[in-house]
């Protein structure tokens, strides 16, 4: 019991940058605009964050400006596959291998320096003496209680508003979305300019509360498996929730195995999350053959008003 | 095709938009079928490039005139600088083309990096099983095991995209994490060099297991590799019946299918060639410039090559320009550590080039309308 406590505490807290990553995710890709910037956006949000932090000591500073530069980052992203009607992969490979480049140079003088404890954490004593949940809850971070609240919002706004029905309109079918009044691009904007924020926070939350040192390309491909994720979760999400447990579970794995004092290469472990990745992949490429994959029907097409159907 | 227009929007809020749009003398059209932007917005992307990243140089209290002249005269001012930026032209050409042939089809290998670090060990693996070859033999098995893994590790993407629908995108980077720890797990376990001091490598090649090098220099036979395959896929592309084939299939998947073309061939076809071409560049550079395998043996040279092929807009000329200029721009990055820079100053620069490129290449598709 104690063991399961601990593997799905663990689990939860390397999979909450995961899952604000794939929240953010979802919700432009919800939208109709691929978003593969993941990586870079993360990086970028770890090392803004790591830097105003060190600079300033307050938590709410280094949202904020992780916040305001994501923000930027996000409508670049809008400007070129949005407004230039710019091929979307390559948009987002371009934020990708930006996003490395940058934060490696702004991150130089601040590499390997730990960071002081950031993230306050909600202490809840009433929770404590019960079983499970005490081992789970009574300790959390806010990030992690701000992602609770995330998912359970994104689903009520997705699923149960009418501008989540907007939404969902504009990344199946933007044409009619547009007859119907509603106004695709300003929509999408907001989308991505939004859900690159928390694509941001989650590299917020990656450095200040899970891994709290700056290293170049720290994410190590993290970002990569929340697109992954967006994909599992079937742009769900709260299945985006179970989802990013179970990476971040996997992630932890290794480490646990080694903690046994298995014999295998520290390095075999570490591929655990990109091989599942892959493997998790086909399973559902193959269940799904013959099915839609959840994804918007739009999803990369970019939307010319004047164009024919 | 057909004219027919979408009707008028009914709601306020665009009306309003475009009574707003309608005061102005003149608007911004967009036209898909207007062709691509002139070759001179390439030049000028680039220059609002390095413009743009002036900004964070300046931030970090440096002068970008000075830097940039700096990374100029370091990768092209001397002929130690030229030498060196070949040398990177090498492994970028053979990547860039790998990944320029999986673009032309539309499948998005990312995974250069990966299938050049698969190259790079399976060429060592030949040096570390078989030390006592001769020259006649191990070059040329060298040759095969690097192209050969490559090449798989390419088709280790394209499986997945042709018989499971995975999106090769995932996959190839994916792949790439996986290639780098094989990497580090050799170079740190069992082929480290047991006289290197712990360093992170394999111990250094004999000389029949090194690429004949020109002259003194450090430039050696991969620069002819690289240029025959450029010359090779240029043929390929316009002479053969695959190469039009792929041209089709990039113009238009659906009517390639319609027309009987089998897409699912060809994918795992490009793959197979794609990873091999990365998987010599990753030969080229362990025989030819490292002389062993090691930690970091590639410094990002599959990304890069994305960018490279971007710019060359997959042409096969083109990707000589720009494979020469991204060498130049990996060695200028490496001069200005000396007053100070980080080295990722380059990176930070291509990625912000791919940005432009993208902008500049979607300008062309514009057109200026007077409103009435």
């Amino acid at each position: 019991m104690d063991l399961f406590v601990q593997l799905f505490a663990a689990a939860m807290a390397s999979g909450t940058p995961l899952l604000l990553a794939a929240l953010g995710g979802i919700l432009i890709e919800r939208s109709g605009i691929i978003q593969l910037g993941v990586e870079g956006m993360m990086l970028m949000g770890a090392i803004v964050a790591c830097l105003t932090f060190l600079r300033t000591e307050s938590l709410a500073l280094a949202l904020l400006a992780v916040f305001a530069v994501s923000a930027v980052l996000g409508l670049l992203h809008a400007f070129l596959t949005v407004s230039l009607r710019a091929n979307q992969i390559v948009s987002g490979l371009a934020m990708t291998l930006f996003g490395a480049g940058l934060s490696a140079y702004l991150g130089k003088p601040v590499s390997g320096i730990p960071m002081p404890g950031a993230v306050p954490k909600l202490y809840l004593p009433w929770l404590e003496n019960v079983p499970a949940a005490g081992g789970l809850f009574a300790n959390l971070d806010m990030l992690t209680w701000f992602s609770f609240i995330l998912v359970l919002a994104m689903h009520l706004f997705i699923h149960r508003t009418s501008w989540g029905l907007h939404l969902r309109a504009i990344g199946d079918n933007p044409a009619t979305a547009d007859v119907m009044g509603i106004r695709v691009q300003a929509f999408r904007y907001g989308c991505v300019t939004v859900g690159s924020m928390l694509i941001g926070l989650a590299g917020a939350d990656l450095l200040l509360a899970f891994s709290p040192t700056w290293i170049e390309g720290m994410t190590a491909g993290r970002g990569w498996i929340a697109v992954a994720l967006i994909i599992f979760a079937r742009w769900n999400p709260i299945r985006a929730l179970l989802c990013a447990y179970f990476f971040g579970m996997l992630d932890t794995l290794g480490f646990r195995i080694q903690l046994l004092g298995s014999e295998i290469p520290s390095y075999f472990l570490k591929m655990i999350p990109y091989l599942v990745t892959i493997l998790v992949l086909m399973v559902l490429g193959w269940r799904s053959r013959n099915k839609p994959s959840g994804a918007p029907e739009a999803l990369g097409v970019p939307y010319i008003r004047e164009q024919r159907l | 095709m057909n004219q027919q227009t979408v009707p008028a929007p009914l709601a306020s809020g665009e009306t309003a938009a475009e009574a707003k749009t309608k005061r102005l003398p003149f608007r911004l059209e967009f036209d898909p079928s207007r062709p691509d932007s002139p070759w001179w917005i390439t030049i000028v992307s680039v220059l609002l490039a390095l413009a743009a990243c002036g900004i964070f140089i300046a931030v970090n209290g440096m002068n970008p005139v000075t830097v940039y002249a700096k990374m100029l005269t370091g990768a092209f001012g001397s002929s130690f600088g030229l030498t060196e930026t070949l040398v990177k032209t090498i492994p970028l050409l053979l990547c860039g083309l790998g990944v320029s042939i999986a673009y032309r089809i539309s499948v998005w290998n990312i995974g250069a990096e990966g299938q050049f670090v698969a190259g790079a060990i399976a060429a060592t693996a030949v040096t570390v099983y078989f030390p006592g070859l001769p020259a006649y033999a191990a070059i040329p098995a060298m040759l095969v095991s690097g192209v050969a893994a490559g090449g798989l590790w390419g088709l280790l993407t394209a499986i997945p995209r042709t018989f499971f629908q995975v999106n090769e995108l995932i996959t190839s980077l994916m792949l790439n994490y996986v290639a780098l720890l094989v990497l580090n797990y050799v170079v740190f376990g069992p082929w480290k060099d047991p006289q290197g001091f712990n360093f992170p490598g394999t111990p250094v090649f004999t000389e029949a297991m090194s690429l004949p090098v020109l002259g003194g220099t450090r430039l050696h036979l991969g620069l002819a590799f690289a240029l025959a395959a450029v010359a090779l896929y240029a043929l390929l592309i316009r002479y053969t019946r695959w190469g039009y084939e792929w041209r089709l299939i990039g113009a238009n998947p659906e009517a390639a299918r319609n027309a009987g073309i089998r897409l699912s061939r060809h994918i795992m076809f490009v793959m197979l060639l794609s990873g091999g071409l990365a998987g010599l560049a990753g030969m080229a550079e362990v025989s030819g410039v490292a002389h062993r395998l090691m930690y970091g043996i590639s410094p990002g040279y599959g990304y890069t090559a994305i960018i490279v092929a971007w710019l060359a807009r997959l042409n096969p000329a083109g990707l000589i320009i720009s494979s020469f200029l991204f060498g130049g721009l990996i060695v200028g990055g490496y001069s200005v550590q000396t007053i100070g820079l980080p080295s990722s100053t380059s990176s930070m620069l291509q990625g912000a080039i791919l940005f432009f490129l993208i902008a500049g290449g979607m300008i062309g598709k514009f057109r200026l309308r007077r409103n009435v």
